[in-house]
């Protein structure tokens, strides 16, 4: 058995079966200890008091709105490559839960941004361009769910993810090429983190939950979408039929 | 530990408001993922097995 056998919808279904419930446990076990970190070790802030504490999920989420997006083009681009199924499938079950973390980054940060800047909104670069990030994710969703022909539909939402892919340097780069209300990057590749290291560690946890959690709900999702485009061949009848 | 009791916890330092209201809504929003998700797998189940059973008939 080779790598590629799980290429196959019929492995791959099977075989997400099985992962889902360990991805499942550990986002819980994560979460827990991200949010044990989050509020009861890490200090509170010399400037921002407590209501840093939103720094916890803000950042995490706002990251997995950025690597969903990523994620979802590499899918795209193979699929429209290599016309494998399953690509196609991988990218649409990702999207809605990359919208739903684009969702949550502008939400903390509008509640973040209330106590802080004084302001709920701001129509400061890397502000607008996240706000852009769910206008795609919605878009992509609806040009999914408008057409009905599915290999139409895959390439067209493919297609529309790979332009858009233009967006996510911009977010990422927004708070350096403009000036910006967002601060800038608290933590990079590049430089030391300018924060104590619980909070870092508390952010580091959560992101972890956070890349848990969207492997189970998009492996459950591409297994709902598997059967439905399966649904004629002999492996999916005989699994309908075991069950029943 | 930084909090002297719980009420101590759910005030936040006069930030309660903005920092459960930004968790409470990522909870929700997490918890309705979940809730429809496994919902519509066992829709897609049932769909699917009703289709089965009109075309053998």
């Amino acid at each position: 058995m080779n790598l590629y056998t799980y290429a196959s919808p019929a492995n791959f279904y099977i075989l997400a079966g099985k992962l889902i419930p360990w991805f499942a446990w550990g986002a819980g076990l994560f979460t827990a200890w991200g949010l044990y970190i989050a509020f009861f070790l890490a200090p509170t802030d010399f400037q921002q008091s407590e209501a840093y504490r939103i720094i916890f999920i803000h950042v995490p989420a706002a990251w997995m709105s950025m690597f969903i997006y990523l994620v979802m083009a590499f899918w795209g681009a193979i699929g429209l490559a290599f016309n494998t199924r399953l690509s196609f499938m991988m990218a649409r079950a990702l999207a809605p839960t990359g919208a739903i973390f684009t969702f949550i980054a502008l939400w903390t940060g509008a509640w973040w941004g209330k106590p802080m800047w004084g302001a709920w909104w701001v129509w400061d670069a890397r502000l607008t361009s996240e706000l852009i990030l769910l206008f795609l994710y919605v878009g992509i969703i609806a040009l999914w769910a408008a057409i009905d022909d599915i290999k139409r539909g895959d390439r067209a939402g493919s297609l529309l993810t790979l332009i858009g892919a233009i967006n996510v340097p911009i977010i990422y780069f927004s708070v350096k090429w403009w000036n910006t209300l967002h601060q800038g990057a608290s933590v990079s590749l590049t430089k030391a983190p300018s924060m104590a290291a619980t909070m870092l560690q508390g952010m580091l946890i959560l992101a972890i939950a956070a890349w848990l959690y969207t492997i189970a709900v998009a492996m459950a999702r591409v297994r709902r979408i598997i059967l439905e485009r399966e649904r004629q061949s002999e492996w999916v009848k005989a699994l309908l039929e075991k069950e029943s | 530990m930084e909090w002297a009791s719980w009420s101590d916890f759910w005030h936040m330092g006069g930030y309660g408001f903005y920092v459960w209201g930004s968790y409470g809504v990522t909870a929700v929003c997490v918890a309705i993922e979940v809730l429809l998700l496994k919902r519509a797998a066992g829709d897609t189940r049932r769909r699917l097995k009703r289709m089965r059973q009109w075309e053998e008939q």
